[in-house]
């Protein structure tokens, strides 16, 4: 077993008085809080959080953890507690009050010092905490697709592991795959409600709802903001100049596009209702962006240079004053 | 560990084209009436028309998700309805600012 250090994850000193883990506790639960950070391991580093605090903010618990000595690095294997380490400390209150669900989130650390059952309250994310309840918690996962599958519908198989609680009264993981349906027309961030899949009631009650949270996965040449996509077209100077009909791929498919005579780089066209569908559609923009080959040829060059010697009227950075 | 198949399942998108009512949007986040409404003055959340009685209010489905969060904050972070509501504003501010940094990089 792995030994944590507590003070390490909070990040004070050993001697530190109670208010000091108190504030640090704060600080960092706000810094990590899933629903605040955008650190992908913000889930993680919260719930280590949480677990320190349970330790360190009650002083019977803190006076047990400090027994083990300062000997153990953090993350240091082999950890077993001495048969007799808790011996003359009593847990009162925040002791061994049994949190009703039983699926905590603790560490095999924290519950071989304090038991499974240990935590009076429990501040982990989406941890349980319906009291008397029998109605399930309702569970989050996200699913991530592709902008393709916006615009098509798509079907996703999804393997979820959660904590229940097992005969024996202990929680353990389990693993179920879920085929689900993603609609046509889901935006990034949704969420799709699926009613009776998150966790199961107590003493009979209804389960919860799962909610899944729709992610793109990023693209290599489209991008979304709500319902609009939007995508980068390069064109000739001859196509700027000129004008011409051209493909444009979009996720839905490619479609004809008319880019009118004398447009510039950085001319921005809407295709009306080619974003993702719905009701009204999203609109599907397509930004052009003159493109010269890498290696001009002798040819284009000295059309390039007939082109110089008889348009030198034109000045471009007229607007700029020079 | 245990490992079962099940059958396709569909769900229901939570946007703006669905309404739910205030019980059901208690029901999906296991909060009495009281606590909801006490969201609602706060502003986390907000009926599509509050001019008519509260046994009559409909919700955007997006509703659930606030009020799941506001719950969250509130309990790991020991903010009240209030502090809730503002850092559930700020947050949607940072979002918006992000997605418009995404599309002009």
């Amino acid at each position: 077993m792995e030994y944590k250090d507590y003070y390490q994850i909070l990040g004070v000193a050993k001697d530190a008085p109670q208010e000091e883990i108190k504030r640090a506790y704060r600080k960092l639960a706000r810094k990590y809080h899933p629903d605040v950070s955008k650190e992908k391991d913000s889930e993680e580093r919260f719930k280590e959080l949480g677990e320190a605090n349970e330790v360190l903010k009650d002083p019977e618990k803190r006076a047990a953890y400090d027994q083990l000595g300062s000997n153990w690095k953090a993350g240091q294997e082999g950890f077993q507690p001495p048969p007799d380490w808790d011996a003359g400390f009593e847990f009162h209150g925040g002791g061994y009050t049994n949190d009703q669900s039983g699926a905590t989130d603790y560490s095999d650390f924290f519950e071989q010092l304090f038991g499974h059952n240990a935590a009076g309250y429990s501040s982990s994310f989406g941890s349980k905490h319906s009291g008397y309840r029998a109605v399930g918690e309702n569970s989050h996962a996200k699913v991530f697709i592709d902008i393709e599958d916006a615009y098509l519908g798509a079907s996703r198989s999804l393997t979820l592991r959660s904590t229940i609680v097992g005969e024996d009264g202990r929680p353990q993981l389990k693993e179920r795959t879920l085929n689900v349906k993603i609609p046509k027309g889901v935006k990034q961030g949704q969420n799709i409600r699926l009613k009776g899949q998150g966790s199961p009631g107590n003493g009979g009650g209804e389960a919860g709802d799962l909610y899944l949270e729709i992610e793109f996965n990023p693209h290599t040449i489209y991008q979304v903001n709500g319902q609009d996509v939007s995508l980068e077209l390069p064109i000739t100077t001859w196509e700027a100049a000129l004008g011409n009909k051209v493909q444009v791929p979009t996720p839905a498919g490619k479609v004809d596009l008319k880019i009118p005579a004398g447009t510039s780089s950085g001319k921005r066209m809407r295709l009306k209702g080619r974003g993702i569908p719905g009701k009204p559609p999203g609109d599907f923009y397509i930004t052009l962006a003159i493109v010269l080959p890498d290696k001009l040829g002798d040819k284009e060059i000295s059309l390039y240079k007939t082109l110089q010697q008889e348009t030198s009227s034109f000045n471009p950075r007229v607007k700029l004053g020079v | 560990m245990e490992n079962e198949e099940i059958r396709v399942l569909s769900g229901i998108v939570m946007d703006d084209n669905q309404a739910i009512s205030l019980a059901e949007l208690c029901r999906c986040c296991s909060l009495p009436a009281e606590q909801v409404v006490t969201m609602i003055e706060n502003g986390i959340v907000e009926p599509i028309e509050s001019r008519i009685t509260i046994s009559h209010w409909q919700f955007r489905g997006e509703s659930v998700l606030r009020i799941q969060t506001a719950i969250r904050l509130k309990r790991d972070l020991g903010v009240n309805t209030a502090g809730a509501a503002l850092a559930l504003e700020l947050l949607d501010e940072v979002k918006a600012l992000r997605q418009q940094l995404s599309i002009r990089i």
